[in-house]
């Protein structure tokens, strides 16, 4: 019973904090901007404001412009279940490991893609043709880099990477961890729409990426689309932070492991946020075609770290 | 690198603080905080619609997306899409070439929603007056609820227009 209140917690949790880490990053983005910037939370507030407008849709749209939002905000949902946030083992370890994470995602992303396609609009199919070419070469690097990870721990279950992590902290900094930590890093910044990849903050449309398939979206099929994204971004933080840092997590169930599972995920969050902030600062969007290039770079770095946790195993 | 955040921590926050002599715009903040908080949760989104300005109005509402205007920080922002907007701001008069689109736009953006006419052409057709191009003032094609005039405003009338036009918001 209590794992499966752990297991709700965790996934009300990441619910709750995505808001608030989309707002933080903003905020901080503001600040290097000079701008005084909107409060962390006002995410909360776009949300309901967004759950109450009407839905305005095109005459075009078929029954999938409609269920492509639950399905994307539902796909991603299920990733917090899966993914260690406040606990290792989770206790839906058995349920689920990295691959099901993986294509968990990418079925999200799928179906977002096909909602883009949907209504006819020259920007929707612009921009499902993008997110396909960057998901492409995207996904594959997210499963190898983990695999880097897994090949050490000697599963591909999440918890288990991280308690084979906590039992050996030597591993943190070995070389296959480093370079999977790198190869993720940048999948992160590509898969979750972030500058040098996709302008979260962009309004001209020949550069967007994932705005483009979302432009005919309106209302609460807008809200669980946006914040289906926010929790896509706190997912992919948590895997960098819990995998690669896995201290903090909480491997026995006690109010006070739990209490700090929770601040030490807060502040694992917020560290990953400002640096987020800062590398959006500092570069510019890449020109399209040289996108495969940094996925590339990133593909051969999750490469080079399965090859050396497999040499140094 | 380095000299880029030296840079950025030497300048510090430009936004303008809303000064005592702009008491007007204070009251009204706190007013349409209270109201729009209600309402449209104090995020509002905004498209902007050219229907044929000269893009003098464009220049001033870019300046108020700008550090020292920073609408942001009313949770005010500017969006890609009608249908992500609660609000239009429509600069110019009506070409005829715009007033289908402008027509659309309004229909393709959600309720409840408002519409805010940024300068002198958007309410008279200023010197366009009487061109063969043009259609006529805003409001003969959509429904306005605020005109803004000034031949362009300044960013802080355009500010005091958006929240103008929050604070006579219809009910739901």
């Amino acid at each position: 019973m209590t794992h499966y209140i752990l297991e709700i917690a965790q996934a009300l949790l990441a619910l709750l904090l995505a808001p608030l880490l989309v707002g933080f990053v903003r905020w901080v983005k503001a600040r290097l901007q000079n701008r005084r910037g909107a409060p962390p939370w006002l995410p909360y507030f776009e949300l309901a404001k967004l759950f109450g407008k009407e839905v305005v849709m095109s005459n075009n749209a078929s029954w999938l412009f409609r269920f492509a939002p639950t399905i994307v905000f539902a796909s991603a949902l299920a990733v917090t279940f899966l993914v260690p946030l406040i606990a290792a083992p989770l206790p839906f370890d058995n349920v689920g490991d990295l691959l099901v994470v993986v294509y968990l995602l990418l079925l999200g992303t799928f179906f977002l893609a096909l909602a883009g396609l949907d209504p006819g609009t020259a920007f929707g199919g612009m921009g499902a043709s993008r997110e396909m070419t960057v998901a492409a070469i995207a996904e594959p690097t997210i499963a190898l880099a983990i695999f880097g990870l897994a090949l050490g721990a000697g599963s591909t279950n999440l918890g288990r990477i991280v308690t084979a992590t906590l039992a050996n902290p030597g591993v943190a900094i070995s070389p296959g961890h480093l370079l999977a930590f790198a190869a993720l890093f940048i999948v992160t910044l590509a898969e979750t729409g972030r500058l040098p990849v996709d302008n979260p903050s962009t309004h001209l449309e020949l550069t967007m990426i994932h705005e483009a398939m979302i432009l005919e979206y309106s209302g609460r099929y807008l809200a669980l689309i946006e914040w289906a994204a926010w929790l896509k971004l706190t997912i992919f933080f948590s895997l960098l932070a819990n995998l690669f840092v896995p201290w903090g997590l909480a491997t026995v169930l006690t109010p006070a492991t739990l209490a700090i599972a929770v601040v030490t995920l807060i502040i694992k969050l917020a560290v990953l946020g400002l640096v987020v902030a800062v590398v959006e600062t500092r570069v510019a969007k890449l020109r399209l075609f040289r996108v495969p290039e940094l996925l590339g770079l990133s593909f051969v770095l999750a490469l080079l770290a399965v090859t050396s946790s497999f040499l140094l195993r | 690198m380095p000299a880029l955040f030296q840079k950025i921590f030497k300048t510090g926050i430009v936004t303008e603080p809303l000064g005592p002599d702009e008491a007007e715009i204070i009251q009204l903040v706190r007013q349409v905080d209270e109201k729009s908080k209600r309402l449209l949760g104090r995020a509002l989104a905004i498209r902007e619609v050219d229907a044929g300005s000269c893009n003098g109005c464009e220049i001033e509402i870019t300046g108020l997306t700008g550090p020292v205007y920073d609408s942001e920080r009313f949770g005010i922002h500017f969006v890609a899409s009608p249908r992500h907007a609660d609000m239009l701001l429509v600069t110019g008069p009506v070409t005829r070439n715009m007033e289908v689109p402008l027509r659309k736009t309004y229909e393709a953006t959600p309720d409840p929603k408002l519409v805010v006419a940024v300068g002198d052409c958007a309410q008279t057709c200023g010197v366009f007056k009487g061109s063969y191009a043009v259609v006529g003032s805003v409001d003969k094609v959509i429904p306005v609820n605020v005109f803004v005039p000034g031949c362009p405003p300044e960013p802080a009338d355009i500010l005091r227009g958006i929240l103008a036009a929050l604070d006579r918001m219809p009910g739901k």
